[in-house]
């Protein structure tokens, strides 16, 4: 007996209601699953490429202790993105599918990482800043209705916040060290803030049909509040090692609780997304060149498995 | 023709957090064999001591039920309180049942 579609999508919907989880194999509206896959396979885009900006620094961490702690953190944010992909091909797609989209620049990732990392301050001002923003949203993520994804949220924000405090260990050596160290501290921060607070995604009344993704739980919240509350959180944390915000309009409201924050140039965060931010070509380059690199061993390993199977099935 | 690029077989790992306890599904990845499948899975799955023991199988190898029939399927288990203690009635002051 085939139910007809009305009937699926109100039982579909009393399910997330009930805050029941929705699993690969139940039944899903279209547009669920291509948004979920849309989401998703960005996420654990933004993971992987994620790692470049950092990965830029492994090799000139000022001491082995800051070496080994980019190490291990560049290696989870891999890890991210692994747990993303499989999660994502719950829902029928491809990894080999989801790449492809990411080198031919069909798929996004998140703006942020299209900015270069040219000092190590930059390594601080990530942590603290772009990790710390990421968690804001994860967090939320991790409450969606879509199960794979939202076991993978949870993971993923249980080794987010050593992301977050490491950064702001960096930042914190470099505010209280020499007059320079601060200054590049300082220079860190002016650059990563504006681009930190895009990264959540345009303003409410520029994004448009959120009211059916709420109603899915596949959004949890909306932008504008991720970002008021990652406002809230961080300019505390900003003052209190005596950095300033390059925004000479942000100031904390007592009346509401919360800061208030100058206006954000939404013209440069569509330009990034659209292709022209300062490492766009460079960050896209690097994964082609990747994964043509890697081909080789993809193809050593998987003749050698062949061969064990062959030997296997002989010894039978 | 060159040969289509792979992108490995998937295998579904599940990790034993401590001695005693049940292996729990965490998620799958590809491997071209098991062997390497364990060792991804470590590096996937393990990085902060979450386990002790790691299962992959091959995700081709698992038949699971389908959610459609989880009323029929499961419904037979419904009716049959009596395979709980709790359904018996033992009288006031007896221990040990
Ligand atoms: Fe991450
Ligand atoms: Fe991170």
């Amino acid at each position: 007996m085939v139910k007809d579609e009305k009937k699926l999508l109100a039982e579909f919907q009393a399910k997330i209601d009930k805050g029941v989880k929705i699993e690969p194999k139940d039944w899903m509206p279209e547009h669920y699953r291509k948004q979920l896959i849309r989401m998703m396979s960005q996420h654990a885009h933004s993971e992987i490429v994620g790692m470049l900006p950092e990965g830029n620094w492994i090799t000139r961490a000022p001491s082995l202790r800051r070496k080994a702690i980019l190490l291990a953190k560049v290696q989870d944010e891999a890890g991210h993105g692994m747990y993303l992909y499989s999660a994502a091909e719950t829902l029928g797609i491809d990894r080999t599918e989801m790449l492809e989209q990411l080198h031919t620049g069909k798929a996004k990732y998140s703006s942020i990482f299209n900015y270069p990392t040219l000092t190590w301050a930059d390594i601080g001002a990530i942590g603290w800043l772009v990790d710390g923003a990421a968690i804001m949203n994860q967090t939320a993520l991790a409450k969606g209705s879509y199960g794979p994804y939202s076991r993978a949220m949870v993971r993923i924000c249980k080794e987010e916040s050593f992301h977050n405090r490491q950064g702001y260990e960096i930042m914190c050596s470099l505010a209280f060290g020499t007059p320079e160290q601060k200054a590049m501290a300082q220079d860190a921060l002016n650059r990563w803030w504006w681009p930190a607070i895009m990264m959540l995604g345009p303003s409410d009344d520029n994004s448009p049909n959120s009211a059916e993704l709420m109603s899915w739980k596949v959004k949890m919240e909306s932008n504008d509040s991720i970002r008021q509350r990652f406002i809230d959180r961080t300019v505390p944390q900003g003052d209190h090692i005596g950095l300033t915000f390059p925004d000479p309009l942000l100031k904390f409201n007592k009346e509401t609780g919360h800061y208030e924050h100058g206006p954000i140039n939404w013209e440069e965060f569509f330009n990034v997304v659209k292709g022209n931010g300062p490492c766009n070509k460079a960050r896209l380059k690097a994964r082609v060149d990747a994964d043509k690199d890697g081909k080789w061993v993809r193809e050593a390993a998987e003749a050698y498995a062949m061969k064990h199977t062959e030997k296997e099935t002989l010894a039978a | 023709m060159e040969k289509k690029d792979t992108q490995w077989p998937l295998w579904e790992i599940f990790i034993q957090a401590n001695p005693g306890i049940p292996h729990k599904h965490v998620g799958s990845l590809h491997a071209p064999d098991a062997e390497l499948a364990i060792q991804n899975a470590r590096d996937v799955y393990t990085r902060r001591n979450e386990g002790i023991s790691i299962w992959v199988v091959e995700a081709k190898n698992i038949r699971a039920s389908s959610p459609e029939d989880i009323g029929s399927f499961f419904e037979p288990a419904n009716d049959k309180v009596y395979r709980h203690p709790t359904f018996y009635k033992v009288p006031d002051g007896v221990k040990y049942l």
